[in-house]
């Protein structure tokens, strides 16, 4: 049993393997938490963007967000990445590990927020709408004031959820030798020879989404939109 | 009314309290076969409580529980079993919503009497035509009306054959033109011999079809007799102020 | 036209995609196997854990809580590469196939639990009291009358994470499992052409679109009606 432990810890929990890759896995948790940060601030802004112009944009213009929506949402994100990263430079647009892991997620939170504020923003009371646009408003001042801060608001719970599903991708990135995380980890303990640095990729991706998830659950009690 | 027979139910020194409120201060109440006793009292006077102690919905903190000769409340009572001999009616119908009303009503007879399905429907069927909804057998309680919803629900009360039927507030949830059609099926029980305990403020109803009036308040009986004694000539101050103001919402 | 001829023959090369398409469908076919195993035990765990969690005992019920939230909080594609590379340094070898079906039972049962409990405690206090009442068991009432009403209430949200889970098994490619994605990897490196995982992408397209309308139907009904 001791021994067990013991060789259980040499392999998993090795200190000095830690100590040696640790800084490693810092950086690659740098790149993690920037690729997450421009990954939401793309993704969401894009997102309202195209939900904004669905609800304000002629016919055309909403099937073709709908198309874009629609095949974001059926394409695994891995496949996106890898499309991305090895089928561009073919046409002379090579494109970073970085450029192509954040695009990719960007598109397919930006797919998922559009369709979740677009719902949101189609349950809006009319009655809001005709409150609004009764004092003046324009149909975008409506829109901005009035529908989509209760969209918003309505659609935080399922948005955060789906976040942080997404987010989570970044780990994708070492699968097209970005240098995050799991990819620091993952060349370390082939270099090592010992999976510490894998442990110490775990216990990283759950300091960074563990809170976040925590937050999630209290925001969604909070909210307690369903009922 | 034979009042030598052994009552149907019986509770005797019945204590509840949620988070430290004592809902319920010591409830003695027999009811004998056949009888209609008419629980009233204000809102908070522990009537629900003690309807939902009689199947222990709720865990009673002490005293008795006598179902039929069997105290539901000891250690070895096969509490499903109990529960057959009680039917229960809620203000809120509680009827499935993703089943039919034959549905509701044969659940628990194909489930817990693990009857077959034929004739678990047959007698779900005849439990529909007492209440006057066999022609409804198919349709979905959204489908219906509260008060057709509320005369399922009796149904699938009765189905079970119990010996005694509690109605928790049958008609507050109704629409006041519904109102009458669950009083005549619950007056048709009465006339048929069904021992029931009502929770409820028809106090019309309870004038011309209750055996007694139990007037509680605080968690105690305050007063209890015939409705004419009750409501023509309470005793108790208590029992004069709840039914004067209750003559007059009604 | 000449550009729009060069990125044809480069994205979409039919001679190469004629040629690389049976050995495509093989993966294809990989990919709906997996499915039809990893979305069974998912669902089925996550079925687990709802029901332990609603069992009112509050170690069962915080457990059900830490199990569901690490899972949400860990990257599927770490947990996969632990149990399948990391795991040997333990002397436990897993197969491929094994460390997918491991991982996505750990993975998809939080998710689906997650919903399942939502969709549970859905379902009005007042259900099973009328099912207790008529004598049914705890679990005959949970069989019979709320998990049919909770599967109905969060049937969008069940779909939802079952098409999540399928398009997951992408990552399945990581550990050399033969399905779409990693056939077409091979493949491209094979033709040096990236036809194939486009055609790849094409099939993911084919396969997941309908879901994705269906879904986006059921979502629109749901928000609609809070």
């Amino acid at each position: 049993m001791q021994d067990g432990w013991a060789r259980f810890a040499f392999a998993y929990l090795n200190p000095e393997v830690a100590a040696e890759w640790g800084p490693k896995i810092l950086d690659g948790a740098f790149v993690t938490i920037q690729l997450g940060l421009a990954t939401i601030a793309a993704g969401l802004a894009l997102g309202m963007a195209l939900a904004m112009l669905r609800a304000s944009a002629p016919r055309w213009v909403q099937m073709a967000i709908v198309v874009f929506v629609d095949i974001f949402r059926a394409w695994p994100p891995l496949v996106v990445i890898i499309v991305l990263y090895y089928a561009f430079p073919y046409v002379d647009l090579p494109m970073g590990a970085f450029t192509a892991t954040w695009l990719a997620l960007s598109f397919v939170l930006a797919s998922f927020a559009e369709e979740i504020w677009w719902a949101g923003l189609q349950a809006v009371p009319k009655g809001q709408w005709e409150a609004a646009r009764s004092t003046g408003l324009s149909h975008f001042q409506a829109l901005v004031w009035v529908a989509i801060p209760q969209a918003v608001r309505m659609t935080i719970p399922p948005l955060l959820n789906r976040t942080i599903a997404i987010v989570k991708g970044t780990a994708l990135g070492s699968v097209v030798a970005l240098p995050e995380i799991l990819g620091q980890a993952t060349s370390a303990m082939s270099l090592a020879g010992n999976p510490t640095p894998l442990t110490l990729a775990a216990l990283g991706y759950l300091a960074i989404f563990l809170p976040v998830v925590i937050l999630g659950r209290w925001i969604e009690r909070r909210f307690a939109w369903k009922r | 009314m034979d009042v030598q027979s052994r009552p149907v139910l019986e509770l005797a020194g019945l204590h509840k309290s949620f988070g430290g409120v004592d809902v319920l201060k010591g409830v003695d109440l027999a009811v004998a076969p056949g009888e209609l006793v008419f629980l009233i009292g204000p809102s908070g006077s522990g009537k629900s409580t003690l309807l939902r102690c009689c199947n222990r919905l709720e865990e009673p903190d002490d005293g008795a529980v006598i179902v039929d000769g069997e105290n539901i409340l000891s250690p070895g009572c096969d509490l499903n079993r109990v529960r057959q001999k009680i039917g229960m009616v809620f203000q809120a119908f509680n009827l499935y919503p993703h089943m039919t009303a034959l549905g509701n009503v044969a659940l628990a007879l194909r489930k817990v009497q693990g009857m077959a399905k034929d004739a678990a429907e047959a007698k779900a069927r005849a439990a529909l035509a007492r209440v006057g909804l066999a022609d409804k057998a198919g349709s979905y309680p959204a489908q219906l009306s509260g008060g057709q919803q509320q005369r399922v629900a009796i149904a699938r009360a009765l189905a079970l054959e119990p010996k005694i039927v509690l109605f928790d507030e049958p008609t507050s949830a109704l629409d006041p033109e519904l109102v009458g059609s669950v009083l005549a099926v619950m007056r048709e029980l009465k006339i048929g011999g069904m021992t029931m305990v009502v929770v409820s403020h028809e106090l019309a109803f309870a004038r011309d079809a209750a055996d007694r009036v139990v007037f509680m308040d605080g968690g105690r009986i305050v007063e209890q007799g015939t409705p004419a004694s009750v409501f023509g000539a309470p005793r108790e101050a208590r029992t004069r102020d709840f039914v004067a103001r209750l003559a007059e919402r009604g | 036209m000449e550009t729009l001829n060069t990125i044809l023959d480069v994205f979409f090369n039919v001679e190469i995609a004629v040629r690389v398409f049976p050995f495509l469908l093989q993966g294809l076919g990989m990919t709906l196997l997996l499915c039809a195993g990893v979305i069974p035990l998912g669902l089925a765990g996550g079925l687990a854990l709802a029901w332990a969690a609603s069992l009112n005992n509050r170690w069962l019920t915080a457990a059900c809580a830490v199990y569901v939230d690490f899972f949400r909080a860990f990257p599927p594609l770490v947990l996969l590469i632990f149990l399948y590379f990391g795991l040997p340094f333990a002397g436990l070898d897993l197969p491929a196939i094994a460390a997918v079906g491991i991982g996505f039972l750990l993975n998809a049962s939080s998710y689906y639990g997650e919903i399942f409990r939502a969709g549970i405690e859905s379902v009005p206090k007042g259900q099973w009291e009328a099912a207790r009442s008529t004598g049914l068991t705890r679990r005959q009432t949970m069989i019979a009358v709320i998990l049919p009403q909770a599967t109905r209430n969060v049937l969008p949200d069940l779909i939802g994470n079952t098409l999540e889970v399928a398009k997951l098994t992408s990552i399945a490619s990581v550990v050399a499992l033969g399905e779409l994605l990693h056939t077409a990897r091979l493949a491209q490196s094979l033709v040096y052409n990236p036809t194939p995982i486009v055609v790849a992408a094409m099939l993911y397209l084919a396969l997941f679109w309908p879901l994705v309308r269906l879904l986006s139907r059921l979502e629109h009904r749901n928000i609609a009606r809070r």
